[in-house]
């Protein structure tokens, strides 16, 4: 700090505080409501401090029925697609990005570029614009309701892409040169070289691909009709169209904490990698 | 692009960058060119047969008023939206920079926000704010103000936009955060040195510093405003209470798979292509150039 103020100090905490409560709030009053009893959670004003029923909920979310009135699959199903579908994206996406930056990098072919600007043209046509066509290409294919077609259609990524680039280009030639010297081939290079000083990069990406996988929406949204294949996400909206007619809020907001949960330890644990991969993917 | 050293032309590159091709192909380009020509294509009542239409789909389109108040909205959406989010993130910002000890600990608390799902973001807010039963409306009372975002299509796009802000907050801190720290302290000392203020300091010296950073969040917010709210407007309030938060993406997706407007839909999906492309070029173009004095 540049000068000592006590009194600015003070205040400089205080702000950040109420800041973090804000932004805490929703999370906290998701909380208090997934650890109190259904008929409690119908009274209003709603209670503002935690109840003894958390445990109780989280067992009949996780492996009973969900609610009473619906046919859906349990939450550990659920939760269990989800993860799927989040690993199958984050991996998918690392793997075919890795190799592509590589041919692109270190490998003079005809039509290298035109790869590199179609790979490139994919950074402007996000899901949510090319919606039904993708739907129709993917009922074609017959891969609706299974998790390839959760997750093939997403594992395209051109910032992915771009960003190994980025990090093969940092690598010196030297690298490669005396790798051949010492009879290296292109496969050999990639995995004994190129891999290990990418690691980091590749977990930071992991990070953020798995967010982005578990979060997905929209998609899951058209391509399962299967209650067998819904994603935890998915199912929320679901619950809260149920929740109009009978309304069981506090099995609504455990699975709503259940859901948002490995995303959150995932960023809270390997925050470091999840600063750096924000950082460089999107910049 | 291409190293100095490297591997002569064989099979194997385009081996190790078909999987990548195949997916663009028959995932983007395919379904990309399918919502090109469909936008030129105009179905029968029944849904039999199409006849090509030429403009006419974009020419109904604009001549909706429908489609324009949507376009209006998502306009004012996206930079409530932005500002929101950005100015709350630059408060907390300028001030968590200030702090020495637990600056970490503060970041740790400020940025899982960005791990919710949109849709369970939406949910949370729905349910803080239900109109019978949540937390906020039974306060609300108390000032005299009747909560209800079922009716009141300005109170509905109150509560989206605070949803959407509320998750965005967490990215614009840490960027912020971030471009604070990296300001050579060198200059926040000389300014210190000639008499300037924590306050003076920040709006003559960081403020401007930053600019960039604050020009690149400007279009991700943007971008995040018009594309990932889908799930927080599906899940609060389903586009309504009578379309008043009917944003653009959420109007593609319900005159397509709800209104079974293919030709409609495919002209909506190629004008949020336009701008898509428009906005990726400024992103590109713009945000990488740096501020000199």
């Amino acid at each position: 700090m540049i000068e000592n103020r006590p009194f600015f100090t003070f205040i400089t905490h205080c702000v950040v505080i109420l800041g973090v409560l804000l932004v805490a709030l929703p999370i906290w009053i998701t909380f208090v409501a997934a650890s109190h009893d259904e008929v409690r959670m119908l009274q209003s004003p709603l209670p503002m401090l935690p109840g003894t029923h958390l445990w109780e909920n989280f067992k009949q979310t996780l492996f009973g029925t969900g609610l009473s009135g619906t046919e859906s699959a349990p939450v550990w199903r659920m939760m269990l697609n989800s993860l799927v579908m989040a690993l199958g994206i984050s991996l998918g996406k690392i793997a075919i990005s890795l190799t592509s930056a590589y041919a692109i990098i270190y490998f003079k072919f005809p039509f290298r570029m035109g790869f590199f600007w179609m790979i490139f043209i994919t950074l402007m046509l996000p899901v949510e614009v090319r919606i039904l066509p993708t739907f129709e290409v993917v009922a074609n294919l017959g891969l609706l309701n299974s998790y390839w077609g959760l997750t093939i259609p997403l594992i395209a990524s051109a910032t992915a892409t771009f960003m190994f680039r980025q990090v093969f280009l940092t690598i010196p030639d030297e690298m490669l040169e005396s790798a051949r010297i010492d009879g290296a081939g292109p496969m050999r290079f990639f995995w004994d070289i190129l891999l290990p000083l990418s690691r980091t990069n590749i977990a930071a990406l992991f990070v953020i691909l798995f967010i982005y996988g578990w979060n997905q929406y929209l998609w899951p949204l058209l391509i399962t009709t299967d209650t067998d294949m819904t994603t935890i996400v998915m199912s929320i909206k679901q619950m809260l169209e149920v929740a109009e007619q009978s309304p069981q809020w506090n099995i609504i907001m455990m699975t709503a904490l259940l859901a948002m949960l490995p995303p959150i330890i995932v960023v809270v644990t390997m925050q470091k990698l999840f600063v750096k991969g924000l950082t460089e993917t999107d910049k | 692009m291409l190293k100095r050293v490297h591997f002569p032309s064989s099979p194997l590159p385009y081996l190790l960058i078909a999987p990548q091709v195949i997916i663009t192909l028959v995932f983007f380009m395919w379904p990309a060119s399918q919502a090109l020509f469909q936008s030129f294509l105009m179905e029968d009542a029944f849904g039999l047969s199409s006849e090509f239409v030429g403009l006419e789909n974009f020419d109904v389109l604009f001549g909706d008023e429908q489609y324009i108040d949507a376009f209006g909205r998502t306009m004012f959406f996206s930079f409530l939206v932005a500002g929101l989010s950005m100015t709350v993130a630059l408060v907390l910002a300028a001030f968590a920079d200030r702090v020495i000890r637990g600056a970490t600990v503060y970041r740790t608390l400020l940025i899982w926000p960005y791990a919710v799902a949109p849709v369970l973001a939406g949910a949370l807010w729905v349910f803080m704010f239900n109109p019978t039963l949540g937390i906020f409306p039974y306060l609300l009372k108390f000032i005299g103000i009747k909560w209800n975002h079922y009716l009141n299509g300005g109170q509905a796009m109150g509560l989206v936009i605070l949803a959407a802000a509320w998750k965005q907050v967490a990215y614009n801190f840490l960027f912020y955060l971030a471009a604070m720290q990296s300001i050579p302290r060198s200059i926040i000392e000389a300014g210190a040195i000639d008499g300037a203020g924590p306050v003076q300091r920040f709006w003559t010296l960081v403020f401007p510093l930053i600019s960039p950073t604050t020009f690149f969040l400007l279009v991700v917010n943007i971008v995040y405003a018009f594309f990932d709210t889908f799930g927080i407007i599906h899940a609060v309030t389903q586009g309504g209470p009578a379309g008043s938060t009917t944003i653009l993406i959420y109007k593609v997706f319900n005159d397509g798979f709800v209104g079974l407007d293919l030709g409609g839909s495919a002209a909506q999906s190629v004008v949020l292509m336009f701008m898509v492309i428009a906005m990726t070029v400024i992103q590109f173009r713009y945000v990488e150039k740096k501020v000199d004095y």
